[in-house]
């Protein structure tokens, strides 16, 4: 359930932003998360009324954009999708993929006044 | 409250002594009035990591390691594992040899550090209350309140839960996973992010092994899927089996990581 400091964690940026450039109120907060950050998405939402309740953010609609896990099979030379951190290569079967993408959990931009 | 960073000690740390460490909480204060602040909707582009204050932190502390040629390890496990137990016969091994501190991570109480100072070392209990797993900020402030002097190896017992603590650096050297052969061997599967965090998988309470329908080779082989760079070792706190490569490990670990 660290879905709960991860909303803290953005609640801390939201004040931290707000001396930084001059507003009073988050209007909407953009997250992009990946499939493999091991976040889950219901979860953050609900962290996510928690923790602004009376605070600048109130108000704020939060919009999750999901990435999809890609990763680098060496063997096929191509990207592929995956949903763990142990899948093997579709095409060629191969194992351990480099994961390249879906790790992480960014706040990718915010709608302020 | 605490007045130098801001943060609330509440029950995050025990003591909150300023302010000797190396992090400098760097604070960001408006020049501008609010009052000039704009009426209109305006869209601010981030892309930040939303661990990135914790990243922020764990660095610092990672700063502090290197500086004072401080070998630090961060233990995570499921409660149960035998981790505290591993952690006392590990130091009791090491305390001729080396100077030793540990900072224990548990939601209440103070059990496991009590536990851990009969051995001599010093033990700052950090008890994260809702929290359920430890955050970099509170490092720092246990790092500023050990008294302890000229530190070589620093172990961290992070809060038992085999989910959270893998998303939050600390600044440790290494992140050990501990997995008791009483959980039954799919778990690195059940709860990859952990594993694939790890540097090193103890597998406690290899002892039991005869009595327990537990496939050591098939958990090895998971762990090996999830993570392939991953070391592992078997190792018995009851018994002693396995430790001398698990001190081994350490000796040379440590080696490796304060040499620049």
């Amino acid at each position: 359930m660290h879905e709960l400091s991860l909303c803290e964690h953005i609640l801390q940026t939201l004040q931290q932003q707000a001396q930084i450039q001059s507003y009073s109120q988050v209007k909407k907060v953009c997250l992009t998360i990946g499939t493999l950050a091991y976040v889950e998405i219901e979860a953050m939402r609900f962290c996510f009324e928690v923790v602004m309740k009376n605070t600048l953010a109130e108000q704020a609609i939060l919009e999750i954009i999901e990435i999809q896990a890609q990763a680098w099979c060496k063997n096929c030379q191509q990207f592929i999708s995956v949903n763990s951190f142990y899948d093997s290569c579709p095409y060629c079967a191969a194992i351990h993929l480099e994961i390249v993408e879906g790790c992480d959990m960014k706040i990718q931009y915010l709608e302020v006044i | 409250m605490c007045t130098d960073c801001g943060c609330h000690s509440g029950e995050e740390t025990m003591i909150h002594t300023h302010h000797s460490h190396a992090h400098s909480h760097s604070h960001v204060h408006s020049l501008l009035n609010a009052s000039f602040a704009s009426t209109h909707f305006r869209r601010i582009d981030l892309e930040q990591d939303i661990l990135a204050k914790n990243n922020q932190y764990a660095q610092q502390n990672r700063n502090y390691f290197r500086q004072h040629h401080i070998f630090c390890l961060n233990l995570l496990s499921s409660p149960g594992s035998g981790k505290t137990s591993l952690l006392i016969k590990t130091l009791e091994l090491l305390k001729n040899q080396q100077i030793l501190a540990v900072i224990e991570g548990d939601q209440q109480t103070s059990q496991d550090a009590d536990r851990i100072r009969e051995t001599g070392v010093e033990a700052i209990q950090i008890n994260t209350g809702k929290g359920c797993h430890l955050e970099a900020h509170g490092i720092a402030h246990a790092i500023e309140s050990l008294i302890t002097k000229d530190l070589t190896m620093l172990f961290i017992e992070n809060v038992g839960n085999l989910v959270c603590p893998a998303a939050f650096d600390l600044g440790e050297a290494y992140k050990i996973v501990v997995l008791s052969i009483t959980e039954g061997e799919d778990k690195p599967l059940k709860y990859p992010h952990i594993f694939q965090a790890a540097d090193l998988l103890l597998i406690n309470k290899i002892d039991l092994l005869p009595h327990l329908e537990f496939d050591l080779a098939k958990c090895i082989d998971y762990a090996r899927q999830v993570n392939p760079r991953l070391k592992i070792l078997c190792v018995s706190a009851k018994t002693g089996e396995g430790l001398a490569k698990w001190l081994q490990w350490l000796t040379a670990s440590q080696l490796l990581a304060t040499l620049g």
